[in-house]
């Protein structure tokens, strides 16, 4: 790494200038690791097969929709077990507005709009955000852990509808999803056929470009509004609504805000899930998706938003792994072997995560890089006196070295 | 009429065993400031383990055997994850309960596979024709010893010493503590009372009309959640009349569902949670739960 060598320069320099904090020289390092970061999911369809490439475009809807569900949870202090429900709403009108009426793959004659899918998928993410509206007579007045388990009664009463209305859903058996096109560039195998510095470019690595720019997208959207007025009305929602009330916060719009907020997420990303998953069916959606989001935000670190992200890849990547690597595991078996089967496997790991974090790591693996980096930051200085963790980003008014 | 009737019975029979559900859901709330959703899986821990140990030890070592050992993990669950994390919020000790119960719900899924493990229940079978429906008579003996449990719950709660502290510590805990209740002691009872209340409703969960122990038990045990949110969530009281509006409705939804079918076919099975959502509309503490109130 190049960091070490760097902090020996300063290190050096310093000597005779104490005045010149560290933290300056970090917050050029910072964007450096991201722009690397960036750089190298840009080229690596280029270097990577299909099975890597169509996990992370799973992860990159993961990501969109952990990031959703954080502003809710981690950010407001509302829990939500209705997730999954906003993601099959999404899915859903993706493929009705996108798909044209069709034979099904039953008997039913399934019904769709045959708008293309780019207004399909905006169709979702409205339809979602509007589903969360519907919800807030509910979500605006109940509280957090009340909260919790009505939307419960939410995945339910969804599966219930999806399986119901076939002519929209296909009801059990599901219905295909139709890929994804942008003004008549297509997201399939051909047409028109593509080479990058002489890699071909399917499917596969046409959605990774599209799934990585929206969840970027996302990841920055839900930056600048945790920055904005009304992000910090919400978190201050969250640290107690009495004092937020007090200070002028409308505590009932802003938790129906953000629940709305939180549902457009999940739109988007249920749009993603079903175009990386390919068909979709209601049981696609229960309860277990959205508890492998809770999941997520709660081993990143809650009100995170890259503690987030770093949760979806986690989460998302684990059970795809799994399966993949099984024959080399120990103890991972394929299904019905008498081992633990990949899926399980995953299960456990993230159940036990989930406690473990919890009682070890409140903070998630968000606390657990700040408190690296702070502890990096307290080695180089001089009488180690500052203990606190670097101030979050855009909050400089309390920073003490200053 | 008799139809109704019937319908009628059916419905306080299994709304009773959402009844017990829900009170072991709404102690460990009051005593540990908990939303537990490791309800469901401890309930088909409780089912799994008696069909398990009836194989070998006949049936009623089996169910005494089988409520011991959910009592047991309920209890390790309070004081090797619970206990450590007094006093987070709510929140974390939520998302905790959910990832023990992943845990045990993906061993016990694994366990179970695609089997449907049967219950030797002594009265399997038989049951008791009111007009041109029956009632099951596991059913009826539920509804029994569901009663029972909850006449008995009722009365410790008031009069024991332990019901004394658990209300005192639900009411203001720091005082209690300082009055020299043991808190942690509390919670821990609470969480056995609460897997014993779990097991035994599950014991007859998974009689008839049920078919055995399937993972589906699971669902059913969800939907406990539902009435213990929809009495309160700090409401004893509320428990039972929760369980009992949800176990009437659904069986009045399961027996009128041929007039129902514009709802979708298995409208039943959501019934608990679109009772739920209506209650919380007109009171979002629920029927009977306190109103929370900050002083400034």
């Amino acid at each position: 790494m190049s960091e070490a060598t760097a902090t020996a320069d300063t290190g050096a320099t310093r000597v005779g200038a104490p005045a010149d904090p560290p933290r300056r020289r970090r917050s050029v390092v910072k964007p450096l690791l991201l722009a690397a970061l960036l750089l190298f999911l840009l080229v690596f369809p280029l270097y990577f097969d299909e099975f890597w490439l169509r996990t992370g475009f799973a992860v990159f809807a993961a990501v969109v929709g952990a990031i959703g569900l954080n502003l809710l949870v981690g950010n407001t202090g509302q829990l939500s077990l209705a997730h999954a429900f906003f993601l099959a709403v999404g899915a859903v009108t993706y493929t009705y507005v996108s798909a044209t009426d069709e034979g099904g793959l039953g008997v039913t004659d399934l019904a769709g709009l045959g708008l293309p899918p780019v207004v399909g998928m905006i169709a979702g993410v409205l339809v979602a955000a509007l589903a969360g509206l519907l919800f807030s007579p509910i979500s605006a007045r109940l509280g957090g852990i009340y909260l919790g388990v009505a939307s419960l009664g939410l995945v339910f009463i969804g599966q219930h509808v999806f399986n119901s209305w076939t002519s929209v859903t296909g009801g059990f058996n599901g219905r295909s999803v139709p890929e994804f096109q942008l003004f008549g560039f297509s997201f399939g195998n051909d047409d028109p056929e593509l080479f990058v510095m002489g890699v071909p470019f399917r499917e596969s690595e046409r959605l990774w470009y599209l799934g990585l720019f929206i969840a970027v997208g996302a990841y920055l959207f839900a930056r600048n509004v945790l920055r904005s007025r009304p992000g910090r009305a919400i978190q201050t929602l969250r640290d107690s609504e009495t004092a937020a009330a007090v200070m002028g916060v409308n505590v009932q719009a802003y938790k129906a805000r953000a629940f709305m907020l939180s549902s457009a997420y999940a739109g988007l990303a249920g749009v993603l899930y079903a175009l990386s998953i390919g068909s979709i069916a209601p049981e696609s959606f229960g309860l277990l998706l959205s508890v492998s989001y809770l999941a997520m935000i709660v081993l990143g670190g809650l009100g995170s938003v890259a503690g987030a992200a770093l949760g979806a890849l986690f989460v998302t990547a684990l059970p795809l792994l799994f399966q993949q690597y099984a024959d080399a595991l120990p103890f991972v078996s394929d299904a019905g072997q008498g081992g633990i089967a990949a899926g399980e496997a995953a299960l456990y790991l993230y159940g036990l995560a989930i406690v473990l974090v919890i009682i070890f790591e409140p903070a998630g693996l968000a606390g657990l890089a700040r408190r690296i980096n702070s502890r990096f930051g307290r080695a180089r200085r001089p009488g180690g006196k500052v203990t606190r963790p670097p101030s979050p980003p855009g909050n400089p008014a309390t920073d003490p070295s200053t | 009429m008799t139809q109704f009737l019937a319908l009628l019975l059916n419905g306080v029979s299994l709304g009773a065993l959402y009844a017990l559900i829900a009170l072991g859901f709404v102690i460990i709330f009051k005593s540990s400031e908990v939303v537990s959703f490791t309800h469901g899986s401890l309930l088909l821990l409780g089912a799994y383990s008696i069909a398990r140990f009836s194989d070998s030890i006949g049936f009623v070592p089996a169910v005494l055997a089988g409520v011991a050992l959910t009592a047991v993990v309920a209890l390790l669950i309070e004081r090797l994850i619970i206990n450590r994390i007094r006093g987070a919020a709510v929140i974390s000790l939520a998302i905790v309960t959910i990832g023990v119960d992943i845990i045990i719900l993906t061993e016990m899924i694994r366990r179970i596979g695609s089997d449907i493990l049967n219950v030797p229940h002594p009265w399997a079978g038989e049951s008791i024709r009111i007009g041109s429906t029956g009632l099951s008579l596991n059913r009826v003996i539920s509804l029994a010893v569901a009663a029972g449990l909850i006449g008995l719950f009722f009365l410790a709660f008031k009069y024991s010493s332990w019901g004394v502290a658990m209300r005192a510590s639900a009411e203001d805990g720091e005082a209690a503590a300082l009055m020299g209740i043991r808190q942690g002691r509390v919670s821990a009872v609470a969480w056995i009372v609460a897997g014993v209340l779990a097991a035994v409703a599950a014991l007859f969960l998974v009689g008839a009309p049920t078919p055995g122990v399937s993972p589906t038990v699971y669902t059913v045990a969800l939907g406990a959640l539902p009435a213990a949110i929809l009495g309160g969530l700090d409401s004893t009281g509320g428990a039972l009349v929760g369980g009992l509006l949800i176990g009437v409705a659904e069986a009045m939804a399961a027996g009128y569902q041929d007039q129902i079918l514009f709802l979708g076919r298995g409208f039943g099975s959501v019934i608990p949670y679109v009772v739920m959502l209506a209650v919380l509309l007109v009171r979002p503490s629920g029927l009977f739960g306190t109103k929370e109130l900050t002083r400034v």
